[in-house]
């Protein structure tokens, strides 16, 4: 004696016939639309990446690692490429370098502004709350059907699962980071006669931007482990010489494809981990702004209590 | 006087959403009987004040007395339940945020607590914050906020960030900013609660001297009485989010409204608050030209032994003592026998700063600006002002016919003229 003995509830059918009935046939226009301007994007990239030289690219890595991490992330970073490209995977890490960057443009994108939209309102903020746990706890196999069936196979719909995967944290973070601001720098804003828009852009978005950068960073990690999943539905790249490898049992393939993903990913995350958090170990900021990530870290351990 | 600000039955409720906190207020029920019947918070209760140009008002208040809620209404940043607030002919309680933020801009600016500067800007761009918002460009707002922080004495560190400095600096910062824009009104929430003792004294001090020199418009928030006693041309004392009692510092400290008000001033140092002419009694003077015998009469009639010589235009020129007087021919003009260096203090001079001169034990002359003599104190009748149950005392000297002790007098300054006709009246 059980539940379903009494009732059987067709909810596998409801949702067959939702995307099939009603999503495929009425909305593929507008799904194909929308994969327009990723594939603009990441055809840039990837046409960029495959035209500029190796040692090139190595060498600007490691100079951004030297000036915002420090000297060995540098050389970390020359030995990480250069073991990638004598094991003859190189022209696959650039494309996977292309999606991942593709991806966390349009996350940035999306996800900076929907954060400053959730900080201002709480509303929104339970609204968009829920959706993001589901975004960040559904399995990511359980969204590939329905994105192939929308948008198909390729690289397009590889990245806008990755982008569905990587989003939730650059939203939460910039949430985070604008709600952290401290009240009395909004109200010392306003009693100047500030307006909303120049108060975030003059005092939220600056004093918010480590929390975001942080943010970045691990919406940047999800990113980086969709790619082989991503590869499942056409994505090119390391994943796809992962999944190859899977397929005939061939370990080696499978770990060299594995190994230029941690790689890859060793490096980005600790470039723009030294960005989130400037200081340590790097000795001079890379950019002129980030200056201002420093002082503000010095401000805050120095502030006294807001206790009265 | 202009009245800068004008402030009319202000209420301010937090978490009325039925308006059962305003009823029951109007109904005469207190703060904490509207929390408990529901739950909504009296921030402010029936507040009206006006403020005049060039007037510092301090409310003084422990915390959640509403003082910090009331200053936060006077730039719109809270909104008042109900009243009306002017500023420019402009009721800031009730306007749209366009014309709130134009007031802003141009008439009110604010200088917080814990100093509240932007971090990430440095101390010029923080100064130039309110030019910036209103659109002036780069140059022109970096020379003006410049300017500003010339008049702090901080134009050296326009290029450094707020976190390299000390507390005291970093709220010199947040005037400049308040001033930078050159509005009329200033409003000052707790600006020194965040500061050292001694660094708060300092900054009081340059307050005070900028003030001589600026003459803005300052509502001054502060839990500290003798900061408000110090700083404010008048004061509110604010209970439970109502004024309790506004008025001069010598009408709060010599006639406290209430126990509550009682309370607080029992422990100021009154050195800081009564100034020289509030103690001064009447001085009996000698013209220059006076000869001995003319001054003795003088001091006979006044029954004293001290007094000071003034020249034709009433200006202090020195003291003579009987003792002086007696020793030498009666037609010996007074000239001969005064001593020039009269011990003097002038009128605006607080009790604490007349110590050094009360020293010489020697009969004080009070002066005003120009020098003219105003009154004398008695070195002795300063310790009678220290004190808060000294008057009757003191009074009852009075009626004994002495002056020596120094009746607290209401009048601040007598011109010597008057002085003359008083005594002339008082020997007869």
């Amino acid at each position: 004696m059980s539940p379903s003995d009494l009732l059987v509830i067709p909810f596998d059918g409801w949702v067959n016939a939702f995307v099939r009935g009603f999503l495929v046939p009425n909305f593929r226009p507008f799904f194909r639309a929308v994969q327009v301007p990723v594939n603009e994007v990441l055809q840039a990239f990837d046409g960029f990446f495959a035209w500029v030289p190796m040692l090139v690219v190595t060498l600007v890595f490691a100079f951004v690692a030297w000036r915002v991490v420090g000297r060995t992330m540098a050389i970390i970073t020359v030995v990480g490429f250069v073991f990638i490209d004598m094991i003859q995977l190189w022209p696959e890490t650039m494309t996977t370098l292309a999606m991942i960057l593709t991806s966390v443009l349009f996350c940035t994108l999306i996800g900076i502004p929907a954060g400053i939209l959730v900080a201002g309102s709480n509303m929104a903020w339970k609204v968009v709350r829920p959706i993001l746990d589901i975004m960040q706890t559904v399995p990511s196999f359980v969204y590939l059907v329905p994105i192939v069936m929308l948008f198909g196979v390729g690289m397009a719909p590889g990245i806008i699962a990755t982008i569905i995967f990587a989003l939730p944290p650059i939203i939460r973070m910039t949430n985070l980071g604008i709600r952290n601001v401290r009240e009395d720098l909004i109200e010392a804003s306003e009693a100047f006669g500030a307006t909303r828009t120049q108060t975030l852009i003059e005092v939220q978005l600056p004093l918010a931007m480590r929390t975001i950068m942080a943010g970045l960073n691990q919406t940047l990690m999800l990113a980086m482990s969709m790619v082989v999943i991503a590869a499942l539905i056409g994505a090119g790249g390391l994943g796809l010489i992962v999944n190859t490898g899977l397929g005939r049992l061939n370990v080696g393939q499978a770990t060299a494809g594995g190994v230029g993903i941690v790689i890859l990913a060793i490096v980005l995350d600790r470039i723009t981990q030294g960005l989130a958090e400037p200081g340590s170990g790097s000795k001079k900021p890379l950019l002129g702004s980030f200056k201002s990530l420093f002082r503000s870290q010095d401000i805050e351990a120095a502030a006294p209590d807001k206790a009265v | 006087m202009t009245v800068k600000l004008k402030v009319e039955s202000v209420f301010k409720l937090f978490n009325d959403t039925r308006k059962e906190g305003m009823a029951l207020l109007r109904d005469g029920a207190t703060k904490d009987e509207i929390f408990r019947s529901t739950g909504v918070t009296v921030g402010i209760n029936d507040v009206s004040f006006e403020v005049n140009e060039g007037e510092i008002f301090v409310i003084m208040g422990l915390s959640g007395s509403g003082k910090s809620t009331l200053v936060r209404t006077l730039n719109g940043l809270i909104r008042p339940s109900s009243g009306k607030i002017f500023i420019a002919g402009e009721d800031v309680a009730s306007c749209d945020m366009k014309r709130l933020r134009a007031i802003r801009r141009r008439e009110i600016t604010m200088v917080f607590q814990h100093f509240a500067l932007f971090p990430h800007k440095t101390v010029v761009e923080n100064v130039a914050y309110g030019l910036k918002v209103k659109g002036v460009g780069p140059t022109e707002r970096r020379k003006a906020a410049i300017e500003a922080l010339a008049k702090v004495g901080l134009d050296a560190y326009a290029d450094s960030f707020p976190g390299q400095l000390s507390g005291g600096m970093q709220q010199r910062v947040g005037l400049a900013r308040g001033l930078a824009t050159d509005p009329a009104i200033l409003l000052m929430d707790e600006p020194f609660g965040a500061l050292d003792p001694l660094i708060r004294r300092e900054m009081q001090d340059e307050l005070i001297a900028l003030q001589k020199e600026l003459k803005k418009t300052i509502v001054f928030i502060t839990h500290d009485l003798n900061e408000a006693l110090l700083l404010g041309n008048r004061i509110a004392i604010m209970k439970d989010g109502a004024f309790v009692q506004v008025g001069t510092a010598q009408d709060i400290v010599s006639n406290p409204a209430d126990d509550y008000v009682r309370a607080f001033v029992a422990d100021i140092d009154r050195s800081r608050v009564f100034t020289a002419s509030d103690i001064a009694q009447d001085a009996d003077h000698i013209p220059l030209k006076e000869s001995v015998l003319g001054a003795l009469v003088v001091m006979d009639k006044a029954g004293v032994d001290v007094a000071h010589v003034v020249d034709q235009d009433g200006v202090l020129a020195g003291m003579v003592t009987r003792e002086a007087l007696t020793a030498v021919k009666p037609n010996t003009p007074v000239v001969e026998v005064m001593e020039p260096d009269a011990p003097s203090v002038t009128s605006e001079a607080y009790i604490n700063e007349m110590y050094a001169t009360a020293q010489n034990g020697v009969l004080m002359a009070v002066t005003d600006s120009d020098g003219k003599l105003v009154g004398s104190v008695e070195p002795t009748a300063i310790f009678g002002h220290l004190t808060p149950d000294t008057e009757t005392a003191t009074e009852a000297e009075e009626d004994d016919g002495k002056e020596d002790a120094g009746p607290p007098s209401d009048e601040t300054e007598t011109e010597p003229a008057n002085i003359v006709d008083a005594q002339k009246e008082k020997s007869l």
